[in-house]
């Protein structure tokens, strides 16, 4: 027989149960799928298409709209990971640890790919792939936390230590993500402020930022989707034991 | 197109190496991880009807 649901109450708090969220995740990631795929559709045609040349930069500028997208869901992904890694410490609800650890190598890849696009970007405007300033150091380090907290709860065999080893991890990481946005801010870097766009021309500048915003857009359904397979992922390992997967078709 | 031909937008302005290294990395980052996702689910699930069929042999299915 299907486990009886564990949260009680009724309502979307339901799928908070692992049994009642594998199946509605299943049917959640096409559509995320289908969104992320047109959105970055959209994005590169715009960026690569309907964007102008930059006055300064040339083609080079256009590393941005992979850069900057990239850039905010590192971040952002980081955020979500440690609120739900600190739901799972405080309220000691599976789904929640695992939603953090599913988020971790999405998040870690987005890092890299902001990093790694940033170095191409920086040899041709800057001189150099890499500087020790504080928004790549931070970003950097944004990276290690990833790795660490993905390493750590590897390290661990039970999965419910792990998580709350996880979730601890996480929780005092967060303090760099403000560090990573404010740096341009707080200190003297070689790294653009917030916008490279203001200071061009209205319709350069909304096109350029249109692109900007739709890859970013993009980025974020991929994660959701990819997320979502991974946890669905995550839940079969976890549960395999219990009753409910035992219930489920061969191929589900 | 803003281009005049494709060989102007493969060639980048002479930016080539440098836009097509940040999509093209990311593109296979992003497909090394839909397949390595897929790969563990794939996994996972094989994982679990092993075991539901060897709970069945030996029994030890659980009381309804």
């Amino acid at each position: 027989m299907q486990t009886k649901v564990l949260v009680v109450g009724g309502g979307v708090w339901k799928y908070a149960a692992p049994n009642l969220f594998y199946p509605l995740a299943g049917k959640l990631i096409p559509w995320f799928a289908i969104a992320a795929t047109a959105l970055c559709a959209i994005g590169l045609y715009i960026g690569f298409f309907v964007a102008p040349t930059d006055a300064q930069q040339g083609e080079s500028y256009r590393i941005i709209f992979i850069h900057v997208a990239a850039a905010w869901m590192s971040m952002f992904l980081y955020l979500v990971m440690a609120f739900w890694a600190g739901v799972g410490l405080a309220l000691n609800t599976r789904l929640s640890s695992m939603m953090a650890t599913a988020i971790a190598p999405t998040g870690a890849i987005m890092t890299f790919v902001a990093l790694w696009s940033g170095a191409l970007w920086g040899r041709p405007t800057w001189g150099t792939y890499w500087v020790w300033d504080a928004r790549l150091t931070s970003e950097l380090i944004l990276l290690f936390l990833y790795l660490g907290f993905i390493a750590l709860q590897a390290a661990i065999d039970d999965p419910r230590r792990a998580d709350k080893a996880g979730a601890v991890l996480a929780l005092v990481g967060v303090v760099n993500v403000p560090i990573i946005y404010f740096s341009v801010k707080w200190w003297n870097t070689l790294h653009q402020g917030a916008s490279v766009s203001l200071t061009k021309a209205p319709t350069m500048a909304s096109t350029m930022l249109t692109g900007m915003l739709v890859m970013a857009l993009g980025l974020w359904m991929y994660s959701i989707a990819i997320t979502l397979a991974r946890v669905r992922a995550i839940i079969l390992e976890r549960e395999r034991r219990s009753d409910w997967i035992k219930e489920l078709p061969e191929r589900a | 197109m803003v281009w005049g031909g494709w060989d102007n937008f493969w060639a980048m302005g002479g930016y080539a190496p440098f836009v097509w290294g940040s999509y093209g990395v990311t593109v296979a980052a992003l497909a090394l991880e839909i397949w390595l996702v897929r790969a563990r689910w794939r996994r996972a699930l094989a994982e679990a009807a092993r075991i539901r069929k060897r709970g069945r042999e030996s029994g030890m299915r659980p009381a309804e």
